[in-house]
């Protein structure tokens, strides 16, 4: 134990299985839990969609609500859900110390004010003419901000006060993983005591489901869990909409404020495998090498997207160690993008906090997990580029 | 022997390589020229119709290969270029950089050409169901990638060989500054010896244009392009949209003299701090900047004194000029009225997500040359705001120590101090 250890004591949660630490751990714990999937709103794709939120509970005001989209709101509430189970929140000296960074997409555009440009671009061949006339006469001049990368945490910010410092980082789930990366390089080098990490990801809107359809990502037709979506039709991704915040904090600073520490954070490991050439096998493979893996039985919490090729590598890397089970948990929550990292961590914490391992998500492809899980491997391994890990461990 | 380590005994970070684009030309000897001899890059906007838009001027850079290519096509071209000068001035294998990869680069969004072309390629159902059907059949991921956030990174690190997973940010006008914030920081950490900080920006389409000036946010001085970006003048009226890049090789000054490189500056100290106030406004007193300009100067390890010019973020909107010119004459008291402060904003407008890394890039230049860029457009100074912001002409002047400010939308604050020589 080192005085500048990266312990994490807070985690706020939100997928379409609920909020929270607790509310998760007591859905994921049920043995053969079923997924809240949603097949039809986007047929031929099925989500898993955002639970019911009262986002009073998290961001006060009308006004600030309003100045978001949903993602940004989902952002901002999981960030509330992380700084209030830290006892952060509402402490104007912790929050106005506290770094920031967010790992962030974008770009909830509005679906209704394209759909007419698009079709009006059918009858006309002066489309940039109709694309000004258009965006200056329709688009909310609120949007803009809305929708934009780096107010997720610009809102956090309002909302709940952190001002330490604030950076966004992008990317999809590598945003996620570089995230939590330099979050943890800076309270280890003493550069900071306590920060916010994480990010959100809000599937419901035609532009998020594109962003992966442009490379045919998407899972399509019947349901089916994250690990057997190799031969299916489509590419294997389910979405999910949802978030992972994680408060970060120098054990000596955690301990010091007399806080709940969830588990230590060891190696957080990242990489960039350029696929085209082959290289994503030996990749993971280095990640897992480099992480020191602890010897006997090991808990995986899986980012696995379902993505066919990705998975696949990762599928055989984790099986090809014996000691491993895994958990792919996009099999609950479907794949959170710039989120799914923190996520991985924030499963991991869990299990290590509460002693006990997950049961399986999958029973034909996962194996049981007997033992008290005391470090615990966290893995995103990118539907299309960059990977990452992390070892979780008993505080 | 020079001292390797710095007042907090961290290893001193020195640039050895520097790389520019903007609308006033491609690398550092043509734009110091135009930037000295009060050049604007400022112009008529070509690039789409200006039917229905107020503001039909820009610097957009229009003479890449990429500059109609698109939004994600240019902002790669422009990373590349200024990361090729940057590395081929170091002396360094551009092929082989073997550190880090920090990018500031603007959200990514599927292009509207792309839009229409997708959608116009089919004619069954309507609005987004078409798109998404139309787009799994699609055979080739060329418009995939440019929707997605990390792609630009990732093609720079296969064309630069650096090292590990590329970090692509965003702290929206502060990016560029924030980019060389997160190399400073990994080489202080010892994770590296060198790491290649770049700031980008090509997405001045039209939709951008557009959603800026539904926020009030552009200058509609239209008639005389040049003359529309006038920081610190009783008449702004806004900001001018543009287009550039820069790009800086840091590495530790003890890997740079080992090797025996030309050392061009000194990345002294980093701060930042986040507003709290509102999404596009300053709290009213101005503590978030003068926050991040005081924690530049700690990190530097540098009183108030010890700053020679400031490089203004200086963007010409009414908001940002008077907040900067407050926060600056906080923290440097009366002093202030006496020192440089000038916007190279005047001559290149605004380059977004590439500014920080652009006017850093400027910031070295003017302390290796002994020659301050002038604030041009200045004719009619704004009585409230009372700086010496080197009107209209370039000053001579031995300049050793510069801060750059960076203040954003969402509250984002990032200040750099930068040194001639090693302390």
């Amino acid at each position: 134990m080192n005085p500048h250890d990266v312990v994490i004591s807070g985690i706020g949660l939100v997928s379409s299985l609920g909020e929270g630490p607790d509310a998760h751990w007591q859905k994921l714990v049920q043995p053969r839990l079923e997924p809240v999937l949603e097949a039809s709103r986007f047929s031929p794709y099925t989500v898993h969609p955002l639970p019911e939120i009262d986002w009073n509970l998290q961001i006060a005001k009308r006004g600030d609500q309003r100045q978001m989209e949903t993602w940004q709101r989902l952002g901002t509430y999981a960030a509330g859900l992380a700084l209030d189970d830290a006892g952060i929140k509402g402490n104007d000296e912790l929050c106005a110390t506290m770094d920031m960074v967010v790992a962030a997409g974008g770009g909830e555009r509005d679906e209704a004010v394209d759909a007419a440009i698009l079709a009006a671009s059918e009858s006309r061949n002066d489309r940039d003419v109709l694309l000004n006339e258009k965006l200056t006469t329709e688009l909310r001049p609120t949007l803009f901000l809305a929708q934009l990368s780096n107010l997720l945490a610009g809102n956090i910010s309002i909302v709940h006060k952190v001002t330490g410092s604030s950076r966004t980082f992008m990317g999809e789930e590598g945003a996620g993983v570089a995230a939590v990366e330099t979050a943890t390089a800076r309270i280890r080098s003493g550069q900071s005591t306590h920060i916010l990490v994480g990010g959100a990801f809000q599937t419901e809107h035609s532009d998020m489901l594109l962003g992966y359809e442009l490379a045919g990502y998407l899972h399509r037709g019947a349901w089916r869990p994250v690990w057997q979506r190799q031969g299916a039709e489509g590419g294997g991704v389910v979405t999910g909409s949802g978030g992972a915040f994680l408060v970060l904090e120098q054990r000596e600073h955690a301990e010091r404020r007399g806080r709940k520490i969830y588990a230590e954070l060891g190696p957080v490991l990242s990489g960039r495998a350029r696929r085209r050439r082959g290289e994503l096998d030996g990749e993971i493979a280095a990640l897992l090498k480099q992480a020191a893996l602890p010897d006997g039985e090991l808990l995986a919490i899986s980012g696995a997207s379902g993505a066919h090729a990705a998975t696949a590598a990762e599928k055989s890397a984790l099986e090809a160690n014996p000691a491993i089970a895994a958990r792919g948990f996009s099999t609950l929550t479907g794949h959170l993008k710039e989120a799914q990292f923190p996520f991985a961590v924030a499963l991991a914490a869990l299990a290590v906090d509460r002693k006990a391992a997950y049961p399986v998500f999958d029973a034909t492809v996962e194996k049981p997990f007997a033992g008290v899980p005391k470090t615990v491997l966290a893995t995103a391994i990118g539907y299309h580029q960059f990977e990452g890990m992390a070892l979780i461990k008993a505080a | 022997m020079a001292n390797l380590n710095d007042h907090m005994g961290r290893p001193i970070v020195a640039v050895t390589g520097i790389g520019v684009v903007t609308s006033l030309g491609v690398g550092k000897a043509d734009n110091w020229a135009a930037l000295t001899s009060g050049k604007s890059g400022i112009h008529p906007i070509t690039r789409f119709p200006v039917d229905h838009l107020n503001t039909r001027i820009s610097g957009m850079v229009d003479f890449l290969p990429s500059s109609s290519k698109g939004a994600s096509l240019l902002t790669y071209e422009l990373a590349e270029t200024a990361a090729q000068e940057a590395m081929s001035e170091a002396g360094l294998d551009a092929g082989d950089f073997g550190g880090p990869l920090f990018l500031a680069s603007p959200p990514v969004e599927l292009d509207w050409s792309e839009r229409f072309s997708l959608y116009n390629s089919d004619t069954h159902d309507t609005g987004a169901e078409r798109l998404l059907r139309v787009a799994r059949g699609l055979r080739e991921l060329d418009i995939f990638e440019t929707t997605q956030f990390g792609s630009i990174a990732d093609r720079l690190a296969d064309r630069f060989g650096t090292r590990g997973l590329p970090i692509t940010l965003s702290t929206a006008c502060a990016s560029g500054a924030t980019a060389i914030q997160l190399g400073v920081e990994a080489i202080r950490r010892g994770e590296c010896d060198r790491a290649l900080s770049i700031g980008a920006d090509g997405s001045a389409t039209a939709e951008a244009l557009i959603r800026f000036s539904l926020l009030s946010a552009l200058s509609t001085h239209n008639d005389i392009p040049e003359k529309a970006s006038k920081p610190f003048s009783k008449d702004r009226d806004g900001f001018v949209l543009a287009e550039g890049s820069g790009a800086l090789v840091l590495e530790s000054l003890e890997a740079a003299l080992a090797r025996g490189a030309t050392v061009l500056g000194i990345l002294r100290g980093c701060g930042e701090k986040a507003d709290d106030f509102h999404r596009t406004r300053s709290k009213p007193d101005g503590s978030p900047a003068i926050a991040a300009v005081r924690a530049a100067l700690a990190d530097a390890g540098l009183s108030e004194d010890g700053i020679d010019y400031v490089n203004a973020h200086g963007t010409s909107t009414p908001e940002n000029d008077k907040m900067e010119h407050l926060s600056l004459s906080t923290v440097f008291g009366e002093r202030i009225s006496s020192m440089p402060v000038s916007s190279n904003k005047s001559m290149i407008g605004h380059t977004l997500s590439a500014a920080g890394a652009v006017e850093a890039a400027f910031s070295l230049m003017t302390m290796r040359e002994s020659v301050i860029p002038p604030t041009i457009n200045y004719d009619n100074p704004d009585p409230a705001i009372v700086l010496d912001v080197v009107p209209n002409a370039k000053r001579n002047a031995e300049v050793g120590t510069v801060l750059s400010n960076s203040f954003g939308f969402g509250g984002q604050n990032t200040c750099l101090v930068m040194a001639r020589e090693p302390v």
